[in-house]
C-alpha cells in the first residue's frame, strides 16, 4: 500500500462529497422553488442520480481491482443486470426495515421507498461497483478481518457510517422541531385537558416532514464516512496490512 | 460480612423505594382540601355571633351586586394595565383606575403559572396540587367546591365566552356557551373575535347574573413574538375598548334597576420576558385585577396604589359579591375594599363569615390548630364581635359603637390574613428538603451498585459489605452527627411546612444513619477500587477484551434513554425509543446469528483467541475497567463456539428467521395502540376493533388468542394448572361477554349488560389455585433437594398465573399483547438466548428492554389520563381500596412484570448457579439508573413550563416502576435462596 492510493482514495471520496454538494444547488438553476426541505423528495432523486453516476465514474476510471478474467460484452451485460436487480432487492429490503421501524405501511409509500433509494445509493451502490454481484466478497469484507485493500476498507466505514447516521437520524423524530413549535407549547401548557384538544385536531396542520431527518441523517453519516475514511487509513497504515488473494 | 449479590441489590432498591417515596413526598405537597364537598354540602351558615342577646342573622347575606361580569384576559401582567404600556393602550382602563369607581389590585399568583391550575385557584380560592389530577384521574372536571357550582346550585344563570378549558372545568354549569379552542396560537385575532361576536347580544339581553369572558389572544401573542411586541399595543387597545363597552352597557342598565353591578377585569397568569410562562419569575406571578362597579364610592382626588393580593382572594370576593358561601377549600381572604362602602354590622358579618370558613379550613388540615396565632386572633375577634353586636342590639351610644367596630375590623382583617398565610403555606412550594434527603439516598444507593458492579458480578456472585470495620464506624459516627446537627439547624430555620421536619425525631434519626452508613459504603467501596487499581496497574498484563455490537448497543441504548428524559417531547414519546431500541436490538441479534451461521470460517481463529481471552482474564483482571463493561464480561468464558451448527436444518431455518418474526410482531403490535401524545390521533386497531360496528370481529380475535395463550403457557404446566387454566381462560371469555365486550356465537345482541362479578371471582379464583399450586411446588422443591424439575414447574406455574390475571383483566383488545409476548418470550428462549447462549446480564438487560416496550404495546403512556382504571373494579362490586389498586398497578405494568417473572422462570431452568444472583443485580442497577437520572432532572427542571404536564406523570410512573422492581427483586432473591439451598 503506497500513499499514491490513499491520495487516489481521499480524491475520489472528495469527489462523491462534490457530487452531494452539486446535487443542492445545480437543480435550483432548473426548477422553481426548489430547496433541500420543501421539494425533499426531489432532491432525493436527484442526489441518488448523481452519486450513482460518479460512483459509477469512478468505478470506470479509476478500476481499484480491474481484474476481470473475461470480458465479453455478454457478460458485462448480465453482470450489469444482476447489479440493477441487486440494488432493487437492496431497496426494497430497506424499504421492510423502515416499516418494521415504524414507518407507516400505506401511507407515505413514495416517501418511505425514496429514502431506502437513498440509503441504497450510499452502501449498495459502492458495494456494487467495488464488489460486484458477489455475495461472498460481500460477506468477507463485512466480516471482521475480512479487508483486503484499502479501498474495502473505506467502504465498510462509508457503509457503517451510513448506517449510524440513519440510525442517529431517527431521533429528532418525536421533537416538536420541524413542526411550528408554538402547538406543542400550547398543547402541554393546557395540562390534562390538552390531549382531548389534541385528539380531535388532530396534526393533519402540520407539515410532511417524515424522511427528511433520516435522509438527511444518512446524508452527513455518508459524508463523515468519506472523509473520516481516507484520514482513519492514513493514520493507520503502519497496521493495516492486507492480505493478498 | 457477605451477601449474595441478589441479596445485596434487593436491599438496595428497597432502601431507594424509601429515597423515592420521601422525594416525591416533598415533590408533590399534599393540597389543603376542605373534606365537605359541594355534593353534600348542606351545612347551615354559621350565624353571627352574639353575646347574650340574640341576632336575627343566621341566612346568608344578600347579594351586593345584580350582575357580575368576569373578564379573564390570559396573561395579562400587571404593568400592561398599571404600567406605562397602560397608560399608553388601555386609556380608559387607566382612568377608571386612576378617577373611576373601582379597586385596582396586584393579585400574586401561586405556582405553576399555567392556565388551567389558575382558574381553578381563581374559582376555588384554593391552590391546587398535582395530586389532584391524579385524584380525579380521567375525569377533567372540577369537583371541588367553587365559585360556579355554587352560583349554579343558588339559581344564577351563568353564560360563558372564552377558552375551551372552562368548559371541560364546569361541564353543564353554563346555560349558554361557546369554546374557543386553544390549539393555535399562532391565531391571536379569531380566537378573541369567537368570544367578542357574542358580546353584542348578551350585553343586551337581561336573562343572565354571570358573564365570564375569557381572551387568549394576549397569551398567544406573549407566546409568538414575547411581552415587548407591536401586536401586544393592539392587542391592548383592543381590549380596552371591549372593557369600556362592556362596562358603559352595565352602567346604563344600572340606570334602570338602581342597583349596582360588578364589572372584574383580572388575568390569570403573567408573562416572562420571553413571553412564556409557567415559572416563578415576578413577571409572571403578577396579575392586574381591577373590580369596577358603581357601588364603590370614591372621592375626588383620591390616588391610590394597586395593593398587593393574592390571587386566590378573588373566589371569596366573589362569592361574597354573589351571596353565596365561599367556597369550602378557599385560603383567600375577602378583598375588604369592596365591601368597605357597607354599613359596620354588614362589615363584619362578611369578615366573621370569611374567618370562619378560614378557621374550619384550618382546623381540617393542621393537627395543631389550636397554637396558631390566627386562629387565636379569630377567637378573639370573634368575641369582641359577639359584644358589638349586643351593643348594637341594644342601641348604643353611637361613638363607642364606631370605635368598637373599627378595632373589631381590623382585627377581623388581621386574623384574615394570618389565618391565609398559614394555609397558603401548607403548598404551593417545593419542599426542598424532603426531596434533597431523598435524592441523596438514591444517589448513595446507585453508587453503592455501580461499584459493587465487579464483585456483584464475579463468579461467586457474592459480595463483601463493609460493615463492621472500625474505621468504618467512626466515619459513620462522625457523619451521623454531622447530618442530625444540620436537620436541626434546618428544620429549626424553616419557613414553609417541611414533610421531613414533621416526621417523629427516631424515624428521622434513623433516616440520618441510613444516609450515613450508606455514605461510608459507598467511601469504603471507592478505597478498595482504588486500591485494587493501584494494584492492577502494577501489572498490566491483563488483555483488553472486546466488546461485542450487542453489548455496544445494550450501553448506548440504555445511556441514550436516560438522556431522552430529559426532553419533555421524548418522554411523552418515550415508546418510540423503546421501539427504536428493541428493533435495533433484534437487528443486532440478526446480524450476531447470521455471523454465527455464515461465517464460520473467518470467524474460526478469532473464536479461539476470544476463548483464551476469556480463560486469561479471571476476576480481578476485570476490576479496573470502565463500569459497565464489567457486567457484561464474566459470563464469556463459558462462551465458547456457539451451538448452533449442532442444529438440525428445520431449526437452522427457524433461528435465522426468528428475528424477522420478532420484528415483524413488534410491527403489528405498535399498530394496535397508538400511544403518546403527538400521534396519538392516527387510527389504529385497537379503536377499529373496539368500536361496536366490529363486535364479531373482536369476539373472534379474543376467542383465537386466549387459545393460543392456552397452547403457549400449557406446555410446561402441570395437569391439574394445564386444566385450571383451561377453565380461566374460558372464565375470562365468559367475563367480557357478560360485561358486554364480545359476544358468544350463539348471542345475537347483547341485551343484558351485567356487572360480571361472578365470572370475574371464578377466574379469580382458578388465578390464586393456579398460584397456590405454583408456590406449593416451590416450597416442594426447597424440602426435597436437587428435584429441579419441580421448581422449573412451579415457577412457571406462577409466570401462568399471572398471565391469566393479565388476561382477565386486559382490555379484549389488548388480549394480543398478550399473545405475542408469549410467542416472542417462546422464540427469544428457543431460538435465540438457548443457541447463542448469551450470558445472564444480557438477557436481563433484553428482558427488561422488552418488558419496557411491552409497557407502550399496551397502550400506556407517560400521561395520567390512560391509566386503565376499569381493571380495578375487575371482580369486584363495590371500590375497595387494596385489591382495587394492586389490580390497576398489575394491568398497568402486566408487561414488565410478566417478562420479569419469564426471566426468572427462564433462567432458573436453563443455568444454575450465579445467574439467577446476577440477573437481580442486574435488574435493580438497570431500573434504579433511570430513575435516579430522572430526580435529578425533575429537580432541576422544577420551574419548568410542562413541569405539571409532561414531567410529573412521569415522575409518578418512576415511582410507582421503583416499586415493583422492588417486588421482582425481592422475588428473584427468594429464589436465589431456594436455589443456594437446594
Amino acid at each position: 500500500m503506497k500513499d499514491t492510493d490513499i491520495k487516489r482514495l481521499l480524491y475520489t471520496h472528495l469527489l462523491c462529497i462534490f457530487s452531494i454538494i452539486l446535487s443542492i444547488f445545480i437543480p435550483s438553476f432548473f426548477l422553481e422553488n426548489f430547496s433541500i426541505l420543501e421539494t425533499h423528495l426531489t432532491w432525493l432523486c436527484i442526489c441518488s442520480v448523481f452519486v450513482t453516476a460518479v460512483n459509477l465514474l469512478l468505478y470506470l476510471v479509476v478500476k481499484p481491482n480491474a481484474s476481470s478474467k473475461r470480458s465479453s460484452l455478454s457478460y458485462k451485460v448480465t453482470r450489469f443486470l444482476k447489479c440493477c436487480i441487486y440494488f432493487l432487492m437492496s431497496c426494497f429490503f430497506f424499504h421492510v426495515i423502515f416499516v418494521l421501524y415504524g414507518a407507516p405501511l400505506i401511507e407515505l409509500v413514495l416517501e418511505t421507498f425514496l429514502f431506502a433509494v437513498i440509503l441504497s445509493t450510499f452502501t449498495t451502490v459502492p458495494c456494487l461497483c467495488l464488489l460486484g454481484p458477489n455475495i461472498k466478497a460481500w460477506l468477507r469484507v463485512f466480516s471482521r478481518n475480512g479487508v483486503t485493500s484499502i479501498w474495502e476498507n473505506s467502504l465498510q466505514i462509508t457503509t457503517i457510517s451510513s448506517f449510524i447516521g440513519t440510525w442517529l437520524g431517527a431521533f429528532p423524530i418525536p421533537l416538536d422541531w420541524e413542526r411550528p413549535w408554538q402547538m406543542a407549547i400550547e398543547r402541554k401548557y393546557k395540562m390534562c385537558t390538552s390531549l382531548y384538544v389534541c385528539t380531535r385536531h388532530g396534526a393533519s396542520h402540520c407539515p410532511q416532514v417524515w424522511p427528511i431527518s433520516c435522509t438527511l441523517g444518512a446524508t452527513f453519516g455518508y459524508v463523515a464516512g468519506l472523509v473520516i475514511s481516507p484520514l482513519w487509513i492514513y493514520w493507520n497504515r503502519k497496521q493495516l496490512t492486507y492480505k493478498n488473494h | 460480612m457477605r451477601l449474595g449479590s441478589g441479596t445485596f441489590a434487593a436491599c438496595c432498591v428497597v432502601i431507594e423505594v424509601l429515597g423515592v417515596a420521601l422525594f416525591l413526598r416533598g415533590f408533590f405537597p399534599t393540597p389543603v382540601r376542605s373534606s365537605s364537598r359541594t355534593e353534600h354540602q348542606a351545612e347551615p351558615p354559621a350565624p353571627e355571633p352574639s353575646a347574650g342577646a340574640s341576632s336575627n342573622w343566621t341566612k346568608l347575606p344578600p347579594p351586593l351586586f345584580r350582575k357580575v361580569v368576569i373578564m379573564l384576559i390570559d396573561g395579562l401582567r400587571d404593568d400592561f394595565v398599571f404600567g406605562s404600556k397602560g397608560v399608553k393602550f388601555m386609556p380608559y382602563t387607566t382612568y377608571l383606575v386612576e378617577k373611576g369607581a373601582s379597586h385596582s389590585f396586584v393579585a400574586e399568583a401561586k405556582l405553576p403559572t399555567v392556565t388551567m391550575p389558575r382558574i381553578k385557584a381563581l374559582m376555588t380560592g384554593s391552590l391546587p396540587g398535582f395530586i389532584d389530577v391524579v385524584r380525579n384521574l380521567n375525569s377533567p372536571a372540577l369537583l371541588e367546591d367553587n365559585v360556579i357550582t355554587q352560583a349554579k346550585a343558588a339559581g344564577k344563570r351563568i353564560i360563558f365566552y372564552g377558552d375551551e378549558t372552562w368548559v371541560k372545568l364546569f361541564p353543564r354549569h353554563f346555560v349558554e356557551y361557546d369554546g374557543t379552542t386553544s390549539f393555535f396560537v399562532s391565531d391571536y385575532t379569531e380566537v378573541d373575535d369567537n368570544v367578542t361576536r357574542h358580546l353584542d347580544k348578551v350585553l343586551k339581553r337581561g336573562d343572565w347574573d354571570v358573564l365570564i369572558l375569557h381572551y387568549l389572544g394576549l397569551d398567544h401573542i406573549g407566546h409568538v413574538s414575547g411581552p415587548s411586541s407591536p401586536l401586544i399595543g393592539h392587542k391592548l387597545r383592543e381590549m380596552d375598548s371591549i372593557l369600556m363597552k362592556i362596562h358603559t352597557s352595565l352602567l346604563s342598565e344600572e340606570r334602570e334597576t338602581l342597583v349596582p353591578n360588578l364589572l372584574v377585569l383580572c388575568g390569570d397568569h403573567g408573562m416572562s420576558e420571553t413571553g412564556g410562562h409557567g415559572a416563578s419569575s415576578v413577571e409572571e406571578l403578577n396579575t392586574a385585577l381591577i373590580l369596577i362597579s358603581s357601588a364603590f364610592e370614591r372621592k375626588p382626588g383620591d390616588i391610590r396604589r394597586p395593593k398587593h393580593v393574592q390571587q386566590t382572594d378573588l373566589a371569596a370576593t366573589l362569592a361574597i359579591g354573589l351571596g353565596l358561601p365561599i367556597p369550602g377549600s378557599s385560603v383567600g381572604s375577602l378583598l375588604f375594599p369592596t365591601v368597605e362602602g357597607r354599613p359596620v354590622r354588614e362589615q363584619l358579618r362578611f369578615l366573621h363569615l370569611n374567618a370562619v370558613q378560614l378557621s374550619k379550613l384550618l382546623q381540617e388540615n393542621v393537627p395543631s390548630y389550636t397554637k396558631e396565632p390566627g386562629f387565636e386572633q379569630f377567637k378573639m375577634s370573634e368575641r369582641l364581635h359577639g359584644n358589638w353586636i349586643r351593643l348594637y342590639l341594644e342601641e348604643n351610644n353611637s361613638e363607642v359603637l364606631f370605635n368598637l367596630g373599627a378595632k373589631v375590623r381590623r382585627q377581623y382583617l388581621d386574623a384574615l390574613r394570618t389565618l391565609s398565610l398559614s394555609l397558603s403555606r401548607q403548598v404551593a412550594q417545593y419542599d426542598i428538603y424532603s426531596m434533597l434527603v431523598g435524592t441523596v439516598m438514591v444517589l448513595e444507593v446507585l453508587a453503592l451498585l455501580l461499584l459493587s458492579i465487579p464483585q456483584a458480578l464475579s463468579s461467586e456472585a457474592e459480595l463483601e459489605v463493609p460493615l463492621w470495620s472500625p474505621v468504618f464506624s467512626l466515619l459513620f459516627y462522625l457523619m451521623f452527627l454531622v447530618l442530625s446537627a444540620l436537620h436541626v439547624i434546618v428544620c429549626t430555620s424553616a419557613e414553609s411546612s417541611c414533610y421531613f421536619c414533621g416526621l417523629s425525631w427516631l424515624t428521622a434519626g434513623g433516616v440520618m444513619a441510613l444516609i450515613s452508613a450508606l455514605l461510608c459504603a459507598v467511601g469504603s467501596a471507592l478505597a478498595k477500587m482504588f486500591a485494587d487499581g493501584k494494584f492492577l496497574s502494577k501489572n498490566p498484563a491483563h488483555p483488553k477484551a472486546r466488546w461485542s455490537e450487542l453489548d455496544v448497543l445494550i450501553l448506548l441504548g440504555t445511556m441514550g434513554h436516560v438522556l431522552s428524559l430529559g426532553a419533555s417531547s421524548f418522554i411523552e414519546e418515550e415508546h418510540q425509543t423503546w421501539y427504536f431500541l428493541i428493533n435495533t436490538l433484534c437487528l443486532a441479534l440478526c446480524h450476531e446469528i447470521y455471523r454465527n451461521c455464515f461465517l464460520r470460517d473467518d470467524c474460526e481463529p478469532q473464536q479461539c483467541s476470544h476463548v483464551e481471552e476469556g480463560f486469561v482474564s479471571p476476576a480481578p483482571a476485570l476490576q479496573d475497567r470502565s463500569i459497565r463493561c464489567n457486567m457484561l464480561e464474566p459470563h464469556r468464558v463459558s462462551k465458547g463456539p456457539t451451538s448452533l451448527d449442532t442444529l438440525r436444518g428445520y431449526e437452522k431455518w427457524m433461528v435465522l428467521a426468528s428475528p424477522w418474526v420478532i420484528l415483524t410482531c413488534c410491527r403489528l403490535l405498535r399498530s394496535l395502540n397508538q400511544t403518546g401524545v403527538q400521534w396519538a390521533h392516527r387510527p389504529d386497531l385497537g379503536h377499529w376493533l373496539t368500536s361496536s360496528d366490529h363486535k364479531a370481529e373482536l369476539s373472534v380475535l379474543a376467542a383465537l388468542s386466549l387459545i393460543v395463550i392456552f397452547a403457549l403457557v400449557q406446555r410446561r404446566c402441570s395437569l391439574t394448572s394445564k386444566v385450571a387454566m383451561a377453565l380461566g381462560l374460558l372464565g375470562v371469555y365468559c367475563y367480557r361477554a357478560a360485561i358486554g365486550n364480545v359476544l358468544f356465537p350463539w348471542q345475537r345482541d347483547s341485551k343484558d349488560i351485567s356487572k360480571g362479578v361472578i365470572e370475574a371471582r371464578f377466574v379469580h379464583v382458578f388465578v390464586l389455585g393456579i398460584l397456590f399450586t405454583g408456590t406449593k411446588d416451590l416450597l416442594k422443591s426447597q424440602v426435597i433437594a436437587a428435584d429441579f424439575t419441580i421448581k422449573t414447574v412451579g415457577l412457571w406455574e406462577i409466570y401462568s398465573g399471572l398471565v391469566l390475571l393479565a388476561a382477565l383483566l386486559f382490555r379484549p383488545h389488548n388480549l394480543p399483547v398478550l399473545v405475542f409476548s408469549l410467542f416472542i418470550q417462546t422464540i427469544m428462549t428457543k431460538f435465540i438466548w438457548k443457541p447463542l447462549r448469551h450470558d445472564a446480564a444480557e438477557i436481563t438487560i433484553m428482558h427488561y428492554w422488552f418488558g419496557q416496550a411491552f409497557f407502550y404495546f399496551q397502550g400506556n403512556s407517560n400521561s395520567i389520563a390512560t391509566v386503565d382504571v376499569s381493571a380495578g373494579f375487575v371482580g369486584l362490586d363495590t371500590y375497595m381500596e387494596v385489591p382495587a389498586m394492586f389490580l390497576t398497578a398489575f394491568a398497568t405494568f402486566a408487561g414488565p412484570v410478566l417478562w420479569a417473572s419469564h426471566l426468572v422462570s427462564f433462567l432458573s431452568s436453563e443455568t444454575s448457579g450465579s445467574a439467577l444472583g446476577h440477573a437481580c443485580f442486574c435488574y435493580a442497577l438497570i431500573c434504579s439508573f433511570p430513575v435516579s437520572a430522572y430526580i435529578i432532572l425533575v429537580t432541576s427542571l422544577r420551574y419548568h413550563l410542562f413541569i405539571w404536564s409532561v414531567f410529573s406523570p412521569k415522575l409518578l410512573y418512576e415511582g410507582m416502576h421503583i416499586l415493583i422492581t422492588a417486588a421482582i427483586c425481592a422475588f428473584f432473591t427468594a429464589m436465589d435462596q431456594t436455589n443456594t439451598k437446594s
